[in-house]
């Protein structure tokens, strides 16, 4: 049963003569447990997808099933509920709430998701010491260097447990053994737990790290090769 | 969901709004004064409200009167009535009524060596003017009436130096008698008094009331019954009881009495709510800014959120959870000062005697004295708490309309 389903996705941006389609007819199925990179030039359409599977923006026709869901057919509300259990973001700039401390960062999911508050801090300190942030769980995000938040921002997309994580660029704006080490973290989350990752990049450090490459131009995947 | 996040959603607002302490502290001390401001409006306006319902029951109107039915409209001595029987006295003397007293009031001229004026000469039993009526009060010049056969007559201060007289000295009263004949009589000046208000003053002269019976031939009959209770509360059940026990008599209550004291104090009373509104518009708008200009600079933030499976009514909660943090500490500082200023440092009132005779307009004393209710405090708290989250709620839903990509990018 495939995590993520896409048919003849459209998008299109503007009207009229100054109309721009960010991804065109875009078919695309991706099994439970892979590791995925979109690559391709900018302006090609890869964040516009990881938008359109993570409900973040709707298409402008065609069909989107995230784990037998139609999230083309939700509301603002159910979009919100579905990426609150079932989808992990990672962004390029970090995206941490600056006024929250790393836990705090990765407890704000699950704590909007009910969970109490012993389980909640047992969790946060479990997943930050996975990511290798043990003794900077009170850190604000500024007190912290880039790659450090990174960590912090795969930690919280981790800690709700999704099937499936996005990630825009994670690497953009770190250094190349920092990049290693979260890609190295990031596939050993794959193969441990199975989550299922979907990764936009430019970096080729990354690309090599993916079991499925899908290359991306003008809109439309114009390369789907398999990997290791 | 918001219920249970919620210890997470007051710990995000308090943080945020400490982000830029300069403004939060602006709109707090904007919020802190406007509700200062009311507070301090408002105990102003009860204490203005007390202290002319109290002016006006002190002066000898007392909280109910009884009266022959058409004295009111013409207060000629034909229209007058004769001392209460048991069954009157019976309720006079129940356990409701704290003094009571009866008096003569005729109309009359008071003539000096050198002025005449128009004047109410009131007969009276001193004894039980005290608690009464002002003129129970100690005069502040020379000595009060002792008896109802007092013949000597007590007036105002103001009185005297319009006349020109002083205490010692001899005044003449003429008025009509009961067989219609002018009657006039030499009274020496035993006493001046003071009242709140300088029309007190010169509006009424006092004496026995025998001595003012004796003089226009009235034998044992009165103009009034003036009384006070214990309890302004329970005042319409005691009148109902004296227009039982003495139904061929007009009993009537203070608020009957003084209609025009009762439309001031509800005029009184609807104003300081227009007031209460003008000040919180002004506090809204720094409001509204405010919660503006956080959810602007955080356009991207409420992005994440969402991203992060935040539903849209929990984002209006967070930025009206911000609002109420904002506030609850306005308010609570606001209402703090507000007491310390009402109840320590304006405790013993603002001195207007430097205004009387413009305060005099209003009917207002000499001194203006704060009364704050528990009553108008819940009610500014609650109309600032409620409006205020009213005016912050244009933010909330617009951070709610964000669509969560254009946000995350900044747009």
């Amino acid at each position: 049963m495939p995590t993520v389903t896409l048919k003849s996705v459209r998008k299109t941006f503007g009207e009229g003569e100054l109309a721009v389609n960010a991804l065109n007819n875009v078919d695309l199925e991706i099994n439970a447990g892979g590791f995925i990179c979109l690559s391709g030039p900018s302006g090609s359409g890869k964040t516009t997808l990881l938008n359109m599977v993570g409900g973040l923006d709707r298409p402008s026709s065609g069909e989107i099933t995230v784990i037998d869901k139609r999230v083309d057919l939700m509301d603002k509300g159910e979009l919100a509920e579905m990426r609150l259990h079932s989808i992990g973001f990672v962004f390029q700039a970090y995206n941490l709430i600056p006024v929250l401390t790393a836990r705090e960062n990765v407890e704000f999911v699950i704590q909007l998701q009910g969970m109490s508050a012993d389980m909640r801090h047992r969790k946060a300190s479990d997943i930050l010491n996975e990511v290798g942030l043990d003794g900077l769980e009170d850190r604000k995000p500024a007190e912290l260097s880039g790659g450090q938040q990174q960590r912090v921002a795969v930690a919280r997309a981790l800690v709700s447990e999704p099937a499936l994580i996005l990630a825009d660029e994670p690497t953009a704006n770190l250094d190349s053994v920092t990049a290693q080490s979260l890609m190295d973290l990031l596939r050993h989350l794959n193969d441990d737990r199975g989550i299922t990752f979907l990764i936009a990049t430019h970096d080729k450090l990354v690309m090599s790290h993916a079991r499925r490459l899908l290359q991306m131009q003008d809109g439309q995947i114009i390369n789907d090769i398999q990997q290791r | 969901m918001i219920a249970s996040s919620l210890p997470l959603l007051g710990t995000l607002g308090w943080r945020n709004l400490w982000r830029h302490p300069r403004r939060t502290l602006i709109i707090l001390f904007a919020i802190t004064l406007g509700v200062w401001f009311m507070v301090i409006s408002a105990a102003m306006m009860i204490g203005l409200i007390e202290q002319q319902l109290n002016d006006t029951i002190f002066n000898l109107t007392g909280h109910a009167q009884i009266h022959h039915p058409k004295f009111r409209d013409d207060p000629a001595i034909e229209h007058s009535m004769p001392l209460p029987n048991k069954k009157l006295l019976e309720t006079l003397d129940g356990g409701e009524v704290t003094q009571w007293s009866v008096r003569v009031r005729l109309p009359a001229i008071v003539m000096s060596e050198r002025e005449s004026r128009g004047v109410t000469l009131v007969g009276i039993d001193p004894t039980r003017e005290i608690g009464l009526s002002f003129i129970g009060n100690p005069v502040v010049e020379g000595r009060s009436l002792e008896s109802i056969e007092d013949n000597g007559i007590v007036i105002g201060q103001r009185m005297a130096e319009k006349l020109e007289t002083r205490v010692g000295k001899r005044i003449v009263i003429m008025l009509q008698d009961k067989t219609n004949e002018v009657a006039d009589r030499g009274f020496r000046i035993v006493g001046l008094f003071k009242a709140e208000l300088e029309a007190t003053e010169t509006a009424y002269v006092f004496t026995g009331l025998s001595t003012a019976q004796t003089l226009v031939g009235m034998a044992n009959e009165i103009s009034e019954i003036s009384l006070v209770t214990r309890s302004r509360e329970k005042l319409d059940p005691l009148v109902a009881d004296l227009r039982k026990a003495a139904p061929q008599f007009e009993s009537l209550s203070w608020q009957e009495l003084e209609p025009l004291v009762v439309t001031a104090m509800a005029v009184y009373e609807n104003f300081i709510f227009i007031w209460y509104l003008i000040i919180f518009v002004a506090m809204a708008f720094g409001l509204t800014n405010t919660m503006l200009m956080a959810v602007f600079e955080r356009t991207r933030e409420i992005g994440l959120l969402q991203a992060l499976g935040m539903r849209p009514r929990s984002i209006v909660g967070q930025v009206m959870l911000e609002s109420l943090i904002l506030l609850f500490l306005g308010v609570l500082l606001g209402n703090l000062i507000g007491w310390l200023t009402t109840d320590i440092i304006l405790r013993d009132g603002v001195d207007l005697s430097a205004f009387a005779r413009g305060t005099e307009q209003f009917k207002i004393g000499s001194t203006m004295y704060f009364i704050w209710r528990l009553e108008d405090l819940l009610t500014i708290d609650v109309l600032v708490i409620v409006l205020g989250l009213l005016a912050s709620l244009y933010p909330a839903v617009k951070a709610a309309r964000y669509a969560p990509v254009e946000a995350i990018a900044g747009n």
